[in-house]
């Protein structure tokens, strides 16, 4: 094994543990930046044995062990120190307890707790919005600073400014290592689950191009998903978020043509649609289900998703069906952009003329002021009732509103299509 | 970045013991755990298969099984999520540490979707590199 397979291992290793190590560790030492810096350590002396020694067999457990012998000799650094200043404190000393007598149990027990205590500590609302997710990633999702900074599109310095800020205000504000329990716990998960999706769409709705680095966050989240699943299995809508992500990635290569321009959902070539996602996303779907959190935002969101990917033509879609899922998102999570959704899919299901009727609600709803889609959408629909001077008029108040220049480009060729029309 | 890993266990026709049962099992789990495991299966005894063979005039010849090079005989694939093939090396290891024997055969797939062909993240990382083809796709 050369030097650099060396380091390509030791890279694979850390991806694959980092998440448990700093786990166990922040149990251990109370302080996830602590935690970090001595799982990092370990990392370090890998970087200096294995190359020599080669790959340990069992390299989880040798960085575990590294690592604990780091905390340990923190432990008596520190206690050191608080002897001089005459400061021994009991908590240090339960610690000190702990670490020498316990250490191994206490890391080899309870791995998952530990990492699920993790993941809302990472996704904690004390934190910033950007902080937990570059937290998150960093910590769970073992990604390196340049690599989030990438991702996000900002500089390595600001994600590292986050990073080391969130892992203070964790610190200062005293933060326990705990999973939330009774009526907390619905609160901070919809944190963690909003983390998850969040890093999903920055790279779902990455526009294809030059930038391969953002799209790879689906497969981060998706993962993440997967994890706080298997970790938390009784909180529906965990798997509905998973479903949902999972059958959304499941278009990935279907919705771009080869010059990267957009495919909508039922001009996709569903031969495409990726059937391993698809299928692991239903059965998420399933679990929701049978938890009885079919109700929730994600998993009605997943349900939604689901009506496609079962659909083996865009013709056979239950639009009815999708229809009575929108009527339940939209008395869980009332929006103009749901409305919106649910204008299309009555239209679909009902005809053009029940879906205007709950457009021209939405006409004067400012926060959809300037949302091309809605004009869009309206256009489409005048269109299908044979309203083309209004069909005309729709598409070129959506052109001049989109700021994608592919899209103006087919609006206004939706638009020019009517010019010769005579009016109704 | 979704490989196939093929397993090919060296021998044919040997049933698996409970013990070696309930490792694979809980190997599974744990990697369905974290996520990396997509999807799995073992293949059945070889006796109940066959080759088909097509020539250059067009013939087919079909050959039942058993067949006789057992160490070339694929026992069962997973299809798993990695950042890098170091990760899929990594993560077949422990799979062959739980089998203790035969060997697993590595392979990137060619139609994986356009977020897994991307997520080889250019960091200087040459061998790792995606597909030319792929990557003008993503």
């Amino acid at each position: 094994m050369t030097t650099s397979d060396t380091h390509r291992a030791i890279d694979a290793v850390w991806r694959i543990e980092s998440a448990k190590l700093i786990a166990g560790l922040t149990r251990i030492v109370r302080d996830v930046g602590l935690a970090e810096d001595l799982a990092q350590d370990a990392l370090l002396a890998a970087l200096e044995k294995w190359p020599e020694s080669g790959v340990p067999d069992n390299p989880g457990a040798w960085l575990m062990a590294t690592a604990k012998h780091r905390a340990i000799d923190t432990f008596r650094r520190t206690e050191r120190i608080e002897r001089k200043h005459e400061e021994l404190g009991h908590e240090l000393e339960s610690l000190q307890e702990l670490a020498v007598a316990d250490l191994d149990a206490a890391l080899d027990d309870d791995i998952g707790d530990d990492l699920l205590r993790l993941v809302f500590m990472s996704c904690h609302p004390v934190l910033p919005r950007e902080a937990r997710t570059a937290l998150t990633l960093r910590l769970l999702g073992g990604l390196t600073t340049d690599e989030i900074a990438r991702a996000f599109l900002v500089p390595e310095a600001t994600v590292a400014q986050r990073i080391v800020r969130a892992k203070r205000t964790l610190s200062e504000r005293k933060i326990p290592f705990e999973v939330p329990r009774g009526p907390e716990l619905a609160a901070r998960l919809s944190s963690v689950l909003e983390v998850i999706y969040l890093v999903f769409n920055e790279g779902y709705t990455a526009t294809a191009g030059d930038d391969l680095v953002r799209p790879a966050l689906c497969e981060d989240a998706l993962r993440l998903g997967r994890i706080v699943a298997e970790l938390a299995p009784e909180e529906a809508e965990v798997h509905g978020l998973v479903a949902l992500m999972e059958i959304q990635a499941s278009r990935l290569r279907a919705r771009t043509d080869p010059t990267g321009k957009a495919i909508l959902l039922l001009d996709q070539d569903r031969g495409r649609w990726d059937q391993i996602l698809i299928r692991r996303g239903l059965s998420a779907l399933e679990r929701a289900e049978k938890l009885r959190g079919a109700n929730g935002p994600y998993a009605l969101q997943a349900a939604i998703v689901a009506c496609h990917a079962r659909a083996r033509t865009g013709a056979e879609t239950d639009w009815r069906r999708i229809a009575s899922l929108y009527d339940a998102l939209a008395a869980v999570t009332p929006s103009p952009v749901v409305e919106l959704n649910r204008a299309i899919a009555v239209a679909m299901a009902f005809g053009p003329a029940e879906g205007l009727k709950i457009l021209d609600t939405l006409t004067l709803e400012p926060s959809l002021k300037g949302y091309h889609l809605l004009p869009a959408a309206r256009g489409d629909l005048f269109e299908k009732l044979g309203r083309f001077d209004e069909a005309r008029t729709e598409f070129e108040r959506a052109a001049a509103m989109t700021r994608n220049a592919r899209e103006r480009e087919l609006l206004l060729e939706r638009s020019r299509a009517h010019s010769g029309d005579s009016p109704q | 970045m979704r490989y196939m890993t093929l397993y090919k266990p060296g021998i044919e026709n040997e049933m698996p013991t409970e013990k070696e049962m309930a490792a694979v099992g809980q190997l599974i789990q744990e990697m369905a755990k974290a996520g990396t495991l997509l999807l799995t299966d073992g293949l059945q005894s070889s006796s109940k298969g066959a080759r088909v063979k097509i020539d250059s005039t067009g013939k087919f010849t079909v050959i039942d099984g058993p067949f006789t090079e057992t160490k070339e005989l694929v026992g069962g694939y997973a299809i798993i999520n990695a950042k890098s093939k170091a990760e899929a090396i990594e993560l077949t290891k422990r799979f062959l540490k739980t089998m203790g024997r035969g060997e697993s055969e590595i392979r990137l797939m060619q139609d994986a979707p356009a977020f897994d062909a991307a997520s080889a993240r250019p960091s200087g990382k040459a061998s790792q590199k995606p597909r030319g083809k792929s990557a003008a796709r993503a």
